[in-house]
């Protein structure tokens, strides 16, 4: 491939990636203030009123322990929404047609919306855990497996979003995962409590939801502690991706939503 | 060289409606081409094809020589095309509008600033550049989408009805910038409803009715085809009766108002001088409708008439 066109293409992922998250920083107050003061209140409530009298979990104090869940659930509402909206809206107002006529494949506008998810998914995560230390001391024991689990859980809830929009015949149905899949997952995905409470058929159902994993190894990089295997969490993250970044390429080139 | 080649084109959608039913078209490099043809023609679905917007189901596509089938990429480079519907952000800026469009073809943001001012000049909205899109006026909107479609200089620019709910004077100056970038070399795609436009600006022409193409040729060899012209003449004083014209069929619209049918073998100083005769005078004359008008209908009422 000639050099002027793996640059042109560069040139293209960046501009989208611009793009969405001068978005992101325009409508800064529907982006990025809503998770900071939910996170804070989080705290405030189950971290300081009611987690003084839960004391701890597994041996962790109640405030640290839900801490790295709290902002990985920052950095998975935010990606999802980021992206869900933002294509549904483009796709709404018909200006994803820019993008759509452009020579950019496929790929790399897939590639140029997640980028976008991605940041604001980070901004924000980095946003609540400066809240987080407000409240609570939280060491770092595995650098490396903090950035990979927040890098990829915004990676995938990124493309899980981008594959909403398409779908999305409405505005309700861009609400509809959030509300009705995500946030349970999320509540019951091991960020308030240890798998390790439940009865033995609901820790076993635990582990067939992805959050809990994704909670854990970015947990276990905080505090040193999971319910899961890391590396087999870092393995499902990494295999999520690469189903979903294809999955969100079909629809790209192929889906009645966008093209025909 | 011809900026885009159409062979065999088909599509048909899931319902089974057959939009284009194996259509060959040719558009010269530097050519100033019309797409004519009444709402659901199949004009907007071929233009989407060539754009990728739209999938076809069978044919296939060249532009400069470059097949959609197998070098996409350099085929969409080459095209610039300003869609029917508005389908600009309405809470982004013209100026971030533009050079982001240039962006998503690969040109870097120092010459996408220098070409913003450029066609957003020329188009007479540099000082509307920091305005939110959705306040201006929906003509403003027009020539954004043209501004837009030109930042990447394309070869061949598709307009899909541009001056749609364009007001006159704003439409004309339309007209020019359009003529001046294809004297410079933009081979120009244009469909649109007023034929009036069609037949000042382009210089080749194709009619396509349910998805076929009724009839394709020079704008001055359709425009031959036609034999009678009829014209409306405005009277200085009001008569009760027809005047008789030997080789001329009038009508008389009302008592100060003529229409007559003239002939291409017949000029209109025999008319005049045998109405002077009789003593009629006539105030001013103008064409009872667009020539161009009279050739589509007669085009498309007869593909459209049963076999």
């Amino acid at each position: 491939m000639s050099k002027g066109i793996t640059q042109a293409r560069w040139i293209g992922f960046k501009t989208i990636v611009f793009r969405e998250f001068g978005r992101v920083l325009r409508i800064w107050g529907q982006t990025i203030v809503p998770s900071i003061v939910t996170a804070a209140l989080y705290f405030v409530i189950f971290g300081s009123l009611i987690g003084g009298r839960i004391g701890s979990m597994d041996g962790t104090d109640y405030m640290q322990y839900i801490a790295p869940g709290l902002i990985m659930m920052a950095v998975i509402t935010n990606s999802y929404a980021n992206v869900s909206s933002s294509l549904y809206g483009a796709k709404f107002g018909r200006y994803l047609e820019e993008v759509l006529v452009s020579p950019l494949p496929n790929w790399v506008i897939v590639l140029g919306y997640v980028g976008g998810g991605v940041l604001r998914g980070l901004l924000v995560g980095l946003a609540v855990t400066l809240v987080t230390l407000f409240f609570t001391h939280l060491p770092v024991e595995h650098l490396f497996l903090i950035l990979a689990a927040v890098f990829l859980t915004a990676m995938i809830f990124s493309l899980a979003g981008l594959i909403n929009g398409v779908f999305a015949k409405n505005f309700d149905q861009v609400n509809w995962i959030p509300t009705f899949v995500l946030t349970p997952l999320t509540y019951f995905g091991g960020v308030f409590y240890s798998i390790n409470l439940l009865p033995e058929w609901a820790r076993t159902l635990s582990f067939a939801n992805p959050i809990l994993h994704m909670v854990n190894a970015f947990r276990y990089g905080f505090l040193g502690r999971s319910d899961v295997d890391v590396f087999a969490a870092l393995a499902i993250m990494t295999l999520s991706v690469v189903v979903l970044f294809f999955i969100a390429l079909h629809l790209m080139s192929r889906s009645a939503g966008l093209r025909d | 060289m011809q900026a885009l080649e159409v062979r065999g084109l088909v599509k048909q959608y899931r319902n089974g409606v057959q939009a284009l039913k194996g259509i060959d078209l040719d558009v010269a490099e530097g050519d100033f081409f019309a797409l004519l043809g009444p709402n659901g023609a199949g004009k907007s679905t071929l233009i989407g094809i060539c754009t990728s917007l739209v999938s076809k189901s069978a044919g296939r596509i060249a532009v400069f020589g470059h097949d959609l089938d197998g070098d996409l990429e350099a085929a969409k480079a080459c095209i610039g095309v300003v869609p029917q519907e508005l389908n600009l952000n309405q809470f982004e800026t013209p100026e971030t509008i533009v050079v982001n469009q240039a962006g998503f073809y690969g040109i870097p943001r120092s010459v996408a600033r220098e070409r913003a001012e450029k066609y957003l000049t020329a188009l007479s909205l540099w000082d509307k550049r920091h305005k939110l899109t959705r306040t201006l006026s929906g003509g403003m909107k027009r020539r954004l989408m043209i501004a837009r479609a030109l930042m990447h200089e394309p070869r061949l620019l598709i307009l899909d009805e541009p001056t749609a709910g364009v007001d006159i004077e704003i439409r004309r100056s339309m007209w020019e910038f359009l003529r001046e970038l294809n004297e410079r070399g933009t081979t120009i795609i244009l469909t649109t409803h007023y034929l009036e436009e069609a037949e000042s600006l382009c210089r080749n022409i194709a009619i396509i009715d349910r998805g076929q193409i009724a009839e394709a040729d020079r704008m001055d060899s359709l425009l031959r085809k036609l034999h009678t012209e009829s014209f409306v003449l405005s009277l200085r004083a009001p008569v009760s009766v027809v005047p008789r014209v030997t080789g001329y069929e009038l009508t008389l619209i009302d008592p100060q108002t003529l229409e007559v049918e003239v002939s291409k073998d017949r000029n209109l100083n025999e008319l005049f001088t045998q109405l002077s005769a009789d003593g009629v005078q006539v105030l001013s004359m103008r064409n009872k409708v667009n020539r161009l008008e009279e050739i589509f209908m007669r085009l498309v009422d007869k593909s459209g008439a049963p076999a």
